[in-house]
């Protein structure tokens, strides 16, 4: 007994201890000027060379945290026990949280560096005047491919995925909207149809494709595609971008029939401590140089028109990752399409993931 | 100890975590499970469960649970015999539950190296001419990996009954003629049976709601129930649903415990038969 109680009282001092020297450390890197702020943003989404430049720069301390999906984000924010300074969501997570006052109106007086970004990623639904957001990074969805691995097919259409000759090869990413997505845009629908009829059409023809999946992952497809473990995946073309970097036989297409352009893009929640500071970052990030940068090291498409005459011809003119604008039009948009849509959506999902063809 | 007055204090603790950990998370699960996504009440959820989709995930998870089980209590029963005649059983047994310390998500992603096309196994298989297969994403990586990562749970407690039971007694058996059989059927059989019922709990219980393993080793081509309460958690946002899920899953657990209850508790130990 009398150990036990020696025991405890060891570990509620140093405890003690600890939490007072977190005290200490937080204040002095509080006292650097600038205060600090946290970045709150995707797994490797970010050169952390940058964060060191922009700490220098400013004399405002980085507290950088990651997620890896929109919801969690905003479940994390909401909740608040954390207060986060600046997050990157994708365009339909935005939506969402503007309906749930979870954004803070940006200054764009203190964003000069605004004016870098093609007018095109500007001013789009989502968030008209970008009066919450600053456009990051954008992409599409589309199907990256081995042709070395394969005999010579090619993924021009979504139907080209239900080609017998696929047998076991093809991997779809883990996520309701992408996969029903491809069912829809198969099909001629639109990505964000709330009509019940072509969501159940979409549904019943993915589940044909089902002798053709190999699997339902999610960021292991990366791995899986690298390794020449599967010969065809449908996915982000970032992720795709990731796999070409190290093999280089990966190829990638946006089919014809249509597919998802995302968007992703800072923004200050309502809960923010240091604006200021998360204007000063926002602003940093749109600089020419600091973007191209970080679009070099990401590997994502960069809006920032002004960054992209700064970066290698060759990459900025792949169409695969920057498609010119008519090819853009064919692509869609995620709007929010409320909880009890997205309920449905993931009711289907759920249901073709059972009972795929085997 | 003895008739220490504040005895009782000694169970606030107990009580305390009880009350915080397991009653309310319940109540709250079930408190949930009535709830729409606007929050409002409804029973919705509970009549979405009992649409077909849920009904045959039920019914596969079940399956694959009760196949998982099957193939571990195999394996396992002989290992547990084995190990209470061997020499240093406690070095085995440690053998046999130190890979059980490892986490659950580090042997999934080795097993998607080992079963990969390239990956060990494959090339096991095209020495012998084989191959290459696929094996990861298939029904068999998704029972394999399963059965792999039980077999502690199952080992143990029927190692502990068998262990238990006095050596007199199979003695005895063989002395009034019984083969190594009838012995084995009608002595060490059910003296050790509330070890594999102990076994059984701490399987298929677990094997009802697996998801992790379905998505990493089985590609999500096996979909549980336990797949469903994290996607409408994480993904859909729909507590109720999720919550729903989970009271089911909850009945069933209370279900498989009462039929594999242990009404005597120790009652073996004295080689009491029932």
């Amino acid at each position: 007994m009398k150990d036990i109680t020696r025991a405890a009282i060891a570990i509620l001092v140093v405890s003690a201890i600890l939490l007072y020297t977190v005290n200490v450390l937080e204040r002095s890197s509080a006292t650097a000027d600038g205060g600090t702020i946290s970045v709150y943003n995707w797994g490797e989404y970010i050169d952390p060379e940058l964060i060191d430049q922009f700490e220098e720069e400013t004399n405002i301390s980085v507290v950088y945290e990651t997620f890896d999906s929109n919801e969690s984000m905003m479940t994390k924010i909401e909740q608040g026990g954390t207060t986060y300074d600046v997050a990157m969501p994708s365009e339909y997570a935005i939506e969402k949280m503007k309906d749930n006052d979870l954004l803070q109106p940006i200054d764009h007086e203190l964003i000069p560096n605004l004016q870098n970004i093609d007018p095109y990623f500007l001013d789009l639904p989502f968030d008209p005047g970008n009066e919450y957001s600053v456009p990051y990074f954008w992409g599409t969805v589309g199907i990256a491919f081995n042709p070395t691995l394969l005999e010579g097919q090619t993924f021009d259409s979504w139907d080209d995925l239900w080609d017998p000759t696929l047998q076991q090869e093809v991997i779809l990413v883990d996520s309701a909207r992408e996969v029903i997505g491809m069912g829809l845009n198969s099909l001629g629908y639109s990505l964000n149809s709330t009509n019940l009829d072509e969501l159940r059409e979409a549904t019943d023809k993915l589940k044909t494709i089902g002798p053709n999946v190999k699997a339902i992952i999610g960021d292991e497809i990366v791995e899986m595609m690298r390794r020449e473990e599967a010969a065809v995946a449908v996915t982000w073309s970032g992720q795709a971008a990731d796999m070409m970097w190290i093999n280089e036989n990966i190829d990638y297409s946006v089919p014809e029939e249509g597919s998802n352009l995302w968007f992703d893009n800072m923004i200050i929640p309502s809960t923010a401590d240091n604006i200021d500071g998360a204007h000063a970052f926002i602003n940093f990030m749109l600089d020419p140089e600091v973007a191209a940068q970080n679009a070099d090291y990401v590997g994502y498409s960069t809006p920032n028109e002004q960054a992209i005459a700064l970066m290698d011809p060759e990459v900025t003119g792949d169409e695969r990752f920057y498609p010119p604008e008519e090819l853009r039009e064919r692509l869609e948009v995620y709007e929010n399409l409320g909880l009890e849509m997205l309920g449905t959506y993931n009711e289907l999902f759920l249901e073709f993931k059972m009972d795929m063809e085997k | 100890m003895k008739d220490n007055p504040s005895r009782p204090l000694y169970l606030v603790p107990y009580y305390l975590w009880i009350a915080l950990f397991v009653i309310a998370p319940i109540a709250l699960i079930f408190y949930f499970s009535f709830l729409d996504l606007a929050g409002a009440f409804t029973l919705k959820n509970y009549q979405n469960f009992f649409s077909s989709v849920y009904l045959r995930m039920t019914l596969s998870s079940f399956w694959y649970a009760f196949l998982i089980t099957l193939i571990t209590i195999v394996i396992a029963y002989p290992t547990a015999y084995w190990l209470t005649k061997t020499k240093h059983k406690q070095l085995w047994l440690l053998l046999i539950i130190i890979p059980s310390w490892i986490n659950l998500l580090l042997k999934a992603y080795a097993f998607i190296g080992i079963f990969g096309l390239y990956g060990p196994a494959n090339k096991l298989l095209q020495t012998f001419g084989a191959g290459p297969w696929q094996i990861l994403f298939t029904d068999f990586s998704f029972i394999f990996v399963s059965v792999y990562i039980f077999i502690p749970f199952m080992v143990l407690p029927i190692f502990n009954s068998l262990d238990k039971i006095n050596p007199a007694l199979i003695d005895a058996s063989r002395d009034l003629g019984a083969s190594s059989f009838t012995t084995f059927r009608r002595v060490i059989f059910p003296l050790a049976i509330n070890g594999v019922k102990s076994g059984v709990q701490a399987v298929f219980i677990p094997a009802l709601s697996l998801f992790v393993i379905t998505r990493l080793i089985a590609g999500n081509k096996v979909i549980t129930l336990g797949t469903a309460i994290e996607q409408q958690f994480l993904v859909t946002q729909n507590w109720g649903m999720g919550s729903t899920i989970a009271v089911f899953l909850i009945l069933f657990m209370i279900i498989i415990m009462m039929v594999t209850g242990q009404k005597e508790k120790g009652g073996s130990y004295n080689g009491k038969t029932k």
